[in-house]
């Protein structure tokens, strides 16, 4: 088991034909069941051509009921990936994976509104995606970094995740799955969605948590946590040294009105329950701590 | 991005808020005859910079007669303004807004903002205005009323009307502010605006109301589909070294402290600053190469830094996924050699292609401190900078 994702899973690429939808396409494909489980690409201008033997077709409703796919992952550039989120909610694929970086916040408003009485699920906009290790990667992580085993990931950034990750396979733990729940303001998925996934899950015994300066989403979830979580959650939050009013890079990274320090964060996740460290050289270290 | 006053209250004129009317000027003799062409006896001579905070500042002033004026004007452009926003240093004010004196019988606050929680923007409005709304807002936030604007049908009447009288808006005066009110928004949500924020909103004596300051941010991600925003920009008012660093693409922020830092990915960037903190060091920058860095571009990045004189030494830390560490590798090499660096250098690399990566390091005769990890780079970072310092 896993969460959202696993080697059943039946992925289309909207936005294939494009030079980054068609690298990370092949890297996914490349990586464990990626083979079976990446079976259509959608671009309206290029329906009934292939690429690399994925066909391609001309909309999300027309490569779901052609393939059977029930996930999607966008790289369709920012003026158009909002659009392409409303498609894919529209065909019902039950998850869709957004890669994009840049989208306006105007236009995810609209999307998610437009999500609020639909089934499909939504991580990221401005992610680097999520993995199943040795089963299934759908995003832009490196696929090798990680290794199958029963810790669950969710994280804001990119690379930081990878990091994590790295520190979890010093320590010998491998994932049961990873999310980049993306670092825009306006997003699908929030950590506290994420955890009320992996406390469900059987084959997650732990979950780190990496957050980031900016909105509430980890307090949020550090709340949920105390009242439901029935598993170990190591947390770490990035930015403390960041200067209020300053965008750090994600668009969402941002300590405004006084709301969104990293200290806040770490004080609510800490009386919350969750072991935080300020040093993110130790988040593997951590988490293993909590292992019986 | 940020935008000076009057240009808001022209954007928001056009959307049919009403604000007194005013003049932009550059110079001294710009604002006499600016007032002389508003005409009337009392004028208010206002400081044009980025920053908020410009009245308590001291940017903010009423003439009560043309010599007034030109004196007002005298002090202002050029003087560096103080404010809670600007930093010890200031901000030089190269441009002023003179606009006709009204008279103010109550000040309001009135703001929009989006709310992540909600998904929605979110309308703010108090009764207490021309306050520090920051400190409203953490000592007694009922007195903000919130309104969670349904982005298809936009704010309606009667949203408008509710807040409003909540803030205590006289009757007479309810539905000139809750056209205001309403106009705000439209302006808000077809200029792709991230921020916008009226305070004060004055109601005058003669029970009219009106947007005395005006204070609009934009969404960066939407500029590409408002080039009448980008026009506005007003570089004087940026960081010099983060303009530089926009033109190639990097994310940089220039900070206190003299340890150089180059890392890709956003969040990895901030943990990167934390770790030098923690390790007793003092972050000089955050800058993200971002996922697609060449070797031009970390040359660039090199060069940013190094510009710093507080800088004593550089960490990079990069774990490479789709970016191979044998290009950032490269990248420093080149940038090492083209740039003469003069403080220590450690780097750490991981990830795809590291072993390739450190090769290139080693090789290169530089004199590199390898780092194996994130806690001993920076450990040595930290080390490096105070023994060169």
């Amino acid at each position: 088991m896993s969460i959202l994702i696993n080697q059943n899973s039946r992925v289309m690429t909207q936005g294939i034909t494009g030079k980054t939808g068609q690298f990370h396409t092949r890297m996914c494909r490349e990586y464990a069941n990626g083979n079976q489980c990446f079976v259509a690409g959608v671009n309206p201008r290029k329906p009934g051509e292939d690429f690399e033997g994925i066909p391609v077709f001309a909309t999300v409703k027309e490569a779901k009921e052609a393939t059977g796919a029930n996930v999607s992952v966008i790289y369709v550039p920012p003026p158009h990936a909002a659009a392409a989120i409303d498609e894919a909610v529209n065909a019902e694929l039950d998850l869709v994976i957004c890669i994009t970086e840049g989208i306006p916040v105007r236009d995810m408003i609209r999307t998610r509104y437009k999500m609020l009485d639909k089934k499909t699920r939504l991580i990221g906009p401005n992610c680097p995606g999520i993995i199943t290790p040795d089963e299934i990667k759908i995003g832009i992580m490196p696929g090798y970094i990680h290794k199958k085993g029963r810790i669950g990931v969710v994280s804001r950034s990119g690379t930081l995740t990878y990091e994590a990750v790295a520190q979890l396979m010093e320590q010998g733990l491998g994932q049961s799955t990873c999310v980049g729940i993306g670092g825009d303001p306006v997003n699908g998925l929030k950590h506290i969605d994420v955890m009320q996934l992996f406390n469900e899950d059987d084959d997650t015994d732990a979950v780190l948590m990496v957050g980031e300066i900016g909105g509430t989403d980890e307090e949020d979830c550090a709340l949920w946590i105390k009242a439901h979580m029935r598993k170990p959650v190591v947390g770490f939050i990035a930015g403390v040294t960041a200067p209020p009013g300053k965008r750090m890079g994600h668009a969402g990274a941002i300590i405004s009105g006084g709301k969104g320090t990293a200290q806040e964060k770490l004080a609510v996740m800490e009386e919350c329950g969750i072991k935080v460290t300020r040093n993110p050289a130790e988040m593997g270290k951590l988490l293993k701590s909590t292992l019986g | 991005m940020k935008i000076h006053e009057y240009q808001a209250k022209e954007i928001l004129r056009q959307y049919g808020v009403v604000t007194p009317r005013g003049i932009a000027c550059f110079s001294v003799d710009e604002a006499v005859s600016a007032a002389q062409n508003l005409g009337g006896k009392v004028w208010v001579v206002k400081a044009q910079i980025y920053a908020g905070g410009r009245g308590k500042g001291g940017g903010v002033k009423v003439a009560r007669s043309l010599e007034e004026v030109r004196q007002l004007a005298g002090d202002m452009l050029g003087m560096r303004l103080v404010t809670h926003q600007t930093g010890s240093d200031g901000q030089t004010v190269r441009r002023l807004f003179i606009e006709e004196g009204v008279n103010i019988a109550r000040e309001y606050y009135v703001g929009m903002v989006v709310d992540r929680g909600n998904q929605r923007v979110c309308l703010m409005a108090s009764a207490e205005g021309g306050m520090d709304i920051e400190q409203v807002a953490a000592q007694t936030p009922e007195k903000i009323h919130k309104v969670y604007i349904d982005p298809i049908a936009g704010l309606t009447d009667l949203e408008a009307l509710t807040v409003a009288e909540k803030i205590g808006l006289p009757d007479i005066s309810r539905s000139e502010a809750a056209a205001l009110l309403k106009n705000l928004y439209q302006a808000f949500d077809d200029k792709d605006a991230s921020l916008v924020e009226i305070n004060p909103l004055a109601l005058t004596t003669d029970h009219h109301v009106l947007a005395l300051d005006a204070k609009m941010n934009f969404d960066d991600n939407a500029l590409f589909r408002h080039p009448e925003i980008v026009a506005l920009r007003d570089l004087d008012e940026e960081d010099p070294a983060e303009i530089e660093a926009a033109r190639h693409d990097l994310s940089y922020i220039p900070l206190d402290g003299n340890i150089g830092c180059l890392v890709n990915g956003a969040g990895l960037a901030m943990a990167t600053m934390d770790i030098i903190k923690l390790y007793g060091g003092n972050p000089a920058n955050f800058l993200d190469v971002g996922g697609g860095a060449t070797a031009e571009k970390v040359t660039a990045a090199f060069k940013l830094m190094l510009k710093n004189p507080k800088l004593t030494a550089i960490l990079v830390n990069i774990f490479g996924g789709i970016m191979k560490c044998d290009v950032i590798a490269e990248g420093v090499v080149q940038a090492a050699r083209e740039v003469q660096l003069t403080v220590p250098l450690v780097v750490r690399l991981e990830g795809t292609n590291v072993q390739i990566g450190k090769r290139i390091l080693a090789d290169s005769g530089l004199a590199v401190i390898s780092a194996d990890n994130m806690a001993d780079a920076a450990q040595k970072a930290v080390n490096a900078a105070a023994a060169h310092g």
